[in-house]
């Protein structure tokens, strides 16, 4: 079923009952050409684009819950593609240019919203650093401008320029950088999936794989055993679990980040805006709320919660920003679970398994890769080699030396 | 204006008229009103729009769970968007303003939406809006956020003032209804301290919303006698106006504290405390919240819930509706019926979906069991209900029960799950509450007051308890137990209308089943996809309807269709009481160096480093610009000398027998053979193999060293050095404490700083160059005594020394210093003028030292020893960091001399575009050299060392430059370190 | 949270600064035949629990004690901290 006004406006003379399911509810069956373990974001994009772009449909995707549970539902829904590092910023720049034809190609509104972002610098090495990013994103062929303080006043004159403990230098601002409605991402990519063959199969859990001399040939799940010639596991958040049933061990820790939302309010914030003295990052939403986060716990956890020495680092951080925000109030939080890496960027890679392929490590940035996550990982299961923009998400990387660490920080997950 | 629907009785002091305005008419209440209990009083009933169709909107309920009332409080910068009329506390000047609307709140311009309602079904804006694709930025999106919102902010800096706080106790008690305070009594009698809070200004919960008796007297009575003793109690803390909203781990809670939110403005007090809880033990006493019934146009203002028509009738006197009709699925909702008549208020009809006998009625009300109310009328405010069988009546306020739902929401803030009770038909609290938690009264589904009294009474004694105290042996109050038979009953299916769920969001019945047609199934597919219980009151009334009817249509029970998760905070919270103190200036500690006082007489400018604020330059009179500040500190500094503070930089002491084994294992270099009375540079690797900082570590004594490290490491080195200490050779003799606040430290630059020092260093200390070598460094006295400590090292690259004293001789050192370099014109120079000499002398810095970059990209790597274990040795050797193209630093300057050097720009080689594929480093560092006369710079580039006097492309499409760079040594000046030796 | 220090008592998490998984205590042997290989995995593959964990967090803001303590991830319930350097070493 193809949505447009038009079809709005007959389902509305008729009482809407014309819609149908957006995906099919299948039984699995007993085997397919590729197994997807991981029905979020980049589960679904994976099968989607295995789908439309090679024709590979004899897919299944197995979600634990339910599709969109994970971290595409839980974030903070901004991308962006103001990276600098060679290994990272071509491929968040093909991000960037699936998310700006996504709707069109899935057709579904998933609220692709380029309203800007604003990465903002309060040190003369901070704004040298922003130059040396803003250059590295112009030689991949994406935009960046650096703002200096003049031009900021008149451009956000609501931030704190003047009683500032950390007064604003100056920003890069990438005008194609924006948020997402972030459960329509799940969904559109479901739907387009569906609508291809692809069975997307809620509440169920792997359990296992089954390897049998170094190949992986299927997995155990709670409904059942299904056989796959490949398996391709993408479940950023618990991956150290997942993979730990094939043994494997990886270079990732698992943290929590928690997210907030405000009561509903009239547009005040044009864009997305980062604090660069601290850790707070905000937009407003098309409902009027205004979405922030800001750094994670800093321990291990599963518990996808937080504590409240975030919750109020975070709002100092608002605070010190912007105080026109301090009379808004918190309506909800809510944490999600983060794959951290060793160097803070992700893997798409094969594994030493034959058959079972690997995509996780998103630290917390991975929403805003989800289309070219999806677009390489499927590249990868398709033809058994790298796409050329995911080349150095390795998982030997740390073996070899070739580390992809934007922040400098080490191997120090909870730091990136 | 009189108060047309104020009625006799309640808990308002009539004696203490209030006026206030609401959307700029004068009203007038009484102390103990809440304005909507005010504006009931004043018969006011469109008070609100919905969010999506503007539908009007009435008050709903008497509490937090308010979906309905929300106006904008307060004015200017005092502005409060989306607060809740029936927790905003009357006082003298009110000012409420409606919110949301074009035009005005009675003829709203926006409610136009309400008639393309069947086009704007759930989720309908993902399904259009996509073509063409410009439009969506362009036209569409403009127009929906342009309607976004409800309230709005006021666009200036909350002026208020928000403190935190922390309290400790062995019993908090959430909720200060019946079961909180029987629970509060029993824990506060035994000894244990205790916290008894309430989101409420007046404790005592339903007590005061209804007309039971408690131990033979009025529940008001009772709650006020037993407040007394509470109050009397030196271990118990009374906290109205007080909401825990959240639970967070090992018995911490959040509460937030409205101190002066109820006067016309806060004075000098904070407007509100945030207070971090550590508790022992929680009772939660939250006790419950009515839910509805959905049928058709079930959204007029004057249709509320019953228990809260009860409470403004009992609590407040104020009379909802002249002509009230009920309609429930229990028998509390026939209690409505005779609290109003007891009041004289007339009663229509009572209308209760059961088909049983019906309950006794006040004298007048049409009875009707089995019935349903299909539908209402009324465009501003309800006057006639529609039942199924055709029967209209008129009425002006609807009071609905569909049962009441235990106040779950904190057992499930470490993610627990609630599980359902069918006699009551509501989930109660799981097995999985947080650690420490009980539940008792309401909020665990023993809904009659006498077993709230019991529970809360029972709970908070064996609390005590298993806490050592003895409880006491006073036994509970007594309390009739009330009839609350309830049969599930949540929407009237013959409704045609539609039939509302979420008031705010204006979720619908439809909506729901939509939701199901289209596969949205799973409850936070549901939640998502239609906006249910994502509005201000986060679904508290309509959570649990909207559940059961997706049950419904997936044939499934309640439970397994799902519950959602409840979240913090349980209702919301403003950003900056969560600030507190935190912001402006306060944002973070500010740490002054030691001449501070003296380098602001001197005009200096300043710059945030770190935590720090350090002089950047000194500016003199006639100086136009900072350069030419930075120009003459640098010139002067290196023709005679300078002094800049640098106590900012680390400065840890180690002590040990161990300490140089210690030291050889943290640097890369070797530190065994150090002398005593000698410095070394030492380079500090992460266990990665990159460098993590760089510094100076002095020999002082046999087993006492003194290590320096950068501003920026300072913290991060002295914790990797207890680790390494403690946790990977706790054998090693060493001991180390932070020394970088109890040493003031300058350096003292120049061809002269030597001449100077010699000036104010005792005579008894030799510090000749034959007597005091480059790397020297000693404990000396200065000024007739003041020991200090002198180390010959030099950032700058002249000759150079820094001296240490007590910080609290810093000023008088500073002062010092600058007297006697008097005839040498000595200049002090800042933190700029620093930057500027340690790029001619191809030093690295923070620009550098990014993390990123190995001892070999620094040219450094022959300083990694090789024959000993240190941190990084092992893994600096991956073939990833030893690239035979990896980068190397390299010195720039641009081929025009006039040009300026920017950095962040990219090298590219001469005749390449300028791409990822051809990106060959990048420039870390500039400066302009006034040694020199252009600009220089620093920066990374592939195989740079084997490029020298090459050519090169310093990109910079951000800024629209790109100029031809030539790679030279990074040492502009002096490269075989004459200077520092003489 | 609140860290039950051994010497100090309860104190709230944040006076603590957080590293991971203990076994970053149980440095390889720089001589030992294939040093890298065992260097890479003491520094990357570090354990990763859904459920006890034992870790290792510094009292930065307190006595400068690094502690080992063993936390559930999934529930965060502290079961035990022990001072580091009293520790038994494994190797």
């Amino acid at each position: 079923m193809r949505y447009s006004a038009l079809k709005l406006l007959t389902q509305a003379l008729t009482g809407n009952k014309g819609w149908k399911p957006v995906w099919r509810d299948p039984e699995p069956k007993p085997a397919y050409d590729v197994i997807i373990v991981g029905g979020g974001g980049h589960g679904l994009a994976t099968a989607y684009y295995l789908a439309k772009q090679f024709g590979i449909t004899n897919v299944a995707v197995l979600e634990k819950g339910y599709i969109g549970g994970g971290n595409v539902g839980r974030n903070t829904t901004i991308i962006r593609s103001n990276y600098m590092l060679p290994g990272n910023q071509p491929f968040y720049e093909l991000s960037l240019k699936l998310w700006e034809g996504l709707e069109q190609d899935f057709n579904f509104n998933a609220m692709v919203s380029q309203r800007g972002i604003l990465n903002l610098s309060h040190s003369d090495a901070q704004h040298d650093g922003y130059a040396r990013r803003g250059n590295s994103m112009h030689f991949s062929g994406a935009d960046a401008v650096l703002l200096d303080q003049d031009s900021l006043r008149e451009k956000c004159p609501y931030l704190d320029f003047d009683n500032a403990r950390f007064p604003i230098k100056g920003g890069l601002w990438q005008p194609r950088g924006g948020t997402v409605r972030h459960d329509a991402v799940a969904w559109g990519y479901a739907r387009g999936a569906d609508s291809r063959g692809v069975d997307i199969i809620q509440n169920c859990e792997v359990t296992g794989f089954k390897i049998e001399d170094g190949r992986c040939t299927g997995v155990e799940t709670s409904r059942g055993s299904i056989k796959a010639n490949k398996i391709a596991v993408c479940v950023a958040g618990s991956s150290s679990q997942v993979m730990g049933m094939a043994g494997m061990r990886l270079p990732i820790e698992s943290h929590a980040l928690q997210a907030f939302v405000t009561e509903g309010l009239k547009p005040i914030l044009p864009g997305v805006i980062t604090f660069g003295a601290g850790h707070f990052y905000v937009s407003q939403s098309d409902k009027g709320g205004l979405v922030f986060g800001g750094d994670i716990e800093g321990y291990n956890s599963y518990a996808q919660r937080g504590n409240l020495p975030a919750v109020e680092d975070v709002c100092e951080g608002g605070m010190a920003l912007m105080p026109m925000i301090g009379r808004a109030r918190i309506l909800r939080s809510w944490g999600g679970l983060m794959d951290m890496s060793m160097d803070g960027s992700p893997f798409i890679d094969k594994t030493h398994i034959d058959g079972l392929y690997f995509n996780g490590g998103w630290c917390y940035g991975g929403f805003k890769a989800t289309p070219a996550s999806g677009w390489c990982y499927a590249h990868l299961l398709a033809n058994d080699a790298p796409h050329e923009l995911a080349t150095k998400f390795q998982l030997n990387r740390f073996k070899t030396g070739s580390m992809i660490d934007e922040k400098g920080m080490g191997a120090q997950p909870n730091l990136h | 204006m009189t108060q047309k629907n104020r009625i006799d009785g309640g808990l308002i002091d009539r004696n203490e008229p209030i006026s206030f305005t609401f959307d700029g008419r004068q009203f007038e209440g009484y102390s103990g009103d809440t304005l909507a209990s005010a504006l009931l009083a004043n018969g006011e009933k469109l008070v609100a729009r919905s969010f999506k169709y503007h539908r009007p909107r009435g008050i709903f309920t008497a509490g937090s769970e308010e979906p309905n009332a929300l106006v904008h409080l307060r004015r200017g910068a005092y502005l409060e968007p989306n607060t809740r009329a029936t927790v905003a506390e009357l006082y003298g000047g009110l000012e409420a303003t409606s919110q949301n609307f074009r035009g005005s709140l009675k003829h709203d311009l926006m409610a136009v939406t309400d008639v393309f309602s069947p086009l704007l079904s759930a989720g309908f804006y993902y399904k259009t809006f996509m073509w063409p694709k410009a439009f969506w930025e362009k036209i569409y999106e403009p127009i929906i956020r342009s309607s976004a919102g409800l309230g709005r902010l006021s666009g200036e800096e909350d002026p208020d003032i928000y403190d935190k706080g922390y309290l400790h106790c062995d019993v908090l008690i959430i909720g200060a209804g019946p079961s909180g305070l029987s629970a509060a009594l029993a824990a506060g009698r035994s000894g244990a301290r205790v916290i008894l809070c309430d989101e409420d200004f007046r404790f005592g919960g339903r007590l005061n919303a209804e007309t039971f008796e408690v131990s033979g007297m009025s529940g008001t009575d009772w709650a006020m006698e037993t407040i007394a003793e509470l109050a009397a109690m030196d271990n118990v803390r009374l906290m109205p106006r007080t909401t825990i909203y959240g639970a967070y781990d090992h018995g911490t809670y959040g509460a937030l504290e409205r101190i002066s939110d109820h006067l016309p403005t806060s004075g000098n007090k904070p407007r509100q405390v945030l207070w971090r809880i550590y508790s022992k033990r929680a009772v939660l006493c939250a006790g419950s919240t009515e839910r509805p019934i959905a049928f058709g146009n079930n959204d007029r203002p004057g249709i509320m819930l019953a228990g809260a028509v009860r409470t403004y009738v009992n609590r407040w006197g104020a009379a909802p509706g002249k002509r009230v009709a009920i309609f429930t699925n229990n028998d509390d909702g026939w209690r409505t019926a005779h609290d109003l008549a007891a009041k004289g208020v007339e009663i229509t009809a009572i209308i209760d979906s059961r088909e049983c006998a019906p309950l006794s009625a006040p004298a007048g009300a049409a009875i009707i069991m089995g019935g349903q109310v299909v539908d209402t009328k009324g465009r501003h405010g309800i006057t006639s209900i529609t039942l199924a069988n055709g029967q209209q009546i008129e009425t002006d306020c609807l009071a609905v029960s569909g049962g009441w739902n235990p106040n779950v929401h904190l057992t499930c803030h470490q993610r627990g799950r609630p599980v359902w009770r069918e006699n009551i038909a509501a989930f109660v609290p799981g097995g999985d509450i947080p650690t420490g938690m009980m539940v008792a009264g309401a909020a665990s589904g023993e809904l009659t007051l006498a077993s709230a009294l019991k529970q809360g009474h029972k709970t908070a004694n064996s609390v005590v308890k298993d806490l050592g105290f003895k409880p006491s042996r006073k036994a509970v109050s007594k309390a009739e137990d009330e009839p609350v038979e309830v049969s599930a009953f949540w929407h009237v299916k013959a409704s045609k209308s539609r039939a509302w769920l979420d008031l705010q969001n204006d979720v619908t019945v439809k909506d729901i089943k939509l939701a199901y047609q289209e596969g949205y199934r799973s409850v936070e597919h549901l939640k998502r996809y239609t906006t249910l219980g994502m509005a201000t009151d986060q679904g508290k009334t309509s959570n649990i309807p909207a559940l059961a009817i997706m049950a419904e249509c997936t044939g499934k029970t309640i439970p397994e269709t799902g519950t959602t998760i409840f979240r913090p905070p349980y209702t919301p919270i403003p950003i900056s009481a969560l600030a507190g103190r935190s912001r402006g200036k306060n944002f973070r500690p500010m740490r002054l160096t030691p001449s501070d006082k003296w380098a602001k007489e001197q005009g200096a400018v300043f710059i945030e480093t770190g935590m720090w604020m350090r002089a950047q330059w000194f500016p003199r009179e006639g100086e136009s610009h900072w350069r030419e500040s930075v120009n003459r500190e640098v010139k002067q500094t290196r023709n005679s000398v300078g002094i800049c503070d640098v106590t900012t930089l680390g400065k840890i002491d180690i002590q040990g027998r161990d300490a140089a084994e210690f030291l050889n294992r943290v640097y890369a270099n070797p530190f065994l053979k150090l002398p005593i009375g000698k410095v070394r540079y030492g380079l500090m690797l992460r266990e990665d193999g990159i460098v993590m900082d760089d510094g100076t570590t002095a020999r002082l004594g046999e087993n006492h060293y003194l290590m320096t490290t950068t501003t920026a490491n300072a913290v991060s080195v002295f914790r990797h050095l207890e680790f390494c200490a403690q946790c990977l050779w706790p054998d090693l003799d060493v001991k180390m404490i932070s020394a970088t606040e109890q040493f003031a430290q300058f350096a003292v630059a120049g061809p002269n700083s030597r001449k100077l020092l010699q000036k104010i260093v005792d005579t008894k200390f030799d510090i000749s160059n034959k007597a005091f070598p480059f790397m020297a460094c000693g404990e000396i006295t200065v000024c007739g005594g003041l020991p200090a400590r002198l180390f010959r090292i030099s950032f700058s690259g002249e000759l150079a020394y820094e001296i240490a004293v007590p910080a609290r001789y810093g000023d008088a050192m500073i002062r010092a210093l600058m007297e006697a370099g008097e005839e040498y014109e000595v200049v002090a120079y800042g933190t700029e003028a620093l930057g500027v000499m340690r790029i001619e002398k191809g030093h690295a810095a923070g620009n550098e030292l990014n993390g990123q970059t190995t001892a070999r990209d620094l040219g450094m790597e022959r300083m990694v020893s090789k024959k000993k274990d240190c941190i990084g040795n092992v893994l600096s050797e991956r073939p990833g960091l030893n690239r035979e193209d990896g980068l190397s630093l390299v010195g720039f300057q641009p081929v025009d001399r006039k040009l300026e050097l920017k950095a962040g720009a990219h090298f590219v080689a001469k005749g390449n575009p300028a791409n990822t594929e051809n990106d060959e480093g990048w420039m870390s560092s500039v400066a302009f050299s006034p040694i020199h006369g252009h600009s220089i710079g620093l920066g990374f580039i592939k195989r740079g060392h084997e490029r020298l006097g090459e050519i090169v492309q310093a990109a910079d499409p951000l800024r629209s430059r790109n100029i031809e760079v030539e790679i030279v040594s990074p040492h502009f000046i002096d490269p075989e370190g004459e200077r520092l030796r003489v | 949270m609140i860290i039950n220090h051994p010497l100090l008592g309860p104190r709230d998490a944040s006076e603590f600064t957080y590293l991971g998984d203990a076994n970053l205590m149980n440095r390889p042997d720089w001589l030992s035949e294939n040093a890298s290989e065992q260097f890479y995995e003491y520094l990357y593959l570090r354990e990763n629990p859904a459920g006890e964990h034992c870790e290792l967090w510094y009292h930065e803001q307190g006595d400068r004690s690094w502690l080992v303590i063993t936390r559930n991830t999934l529930t965060n319930e502290i079961s035990k901290v022990e001072l580091a350097r009293e520790l038994e070493r494994s190797a």
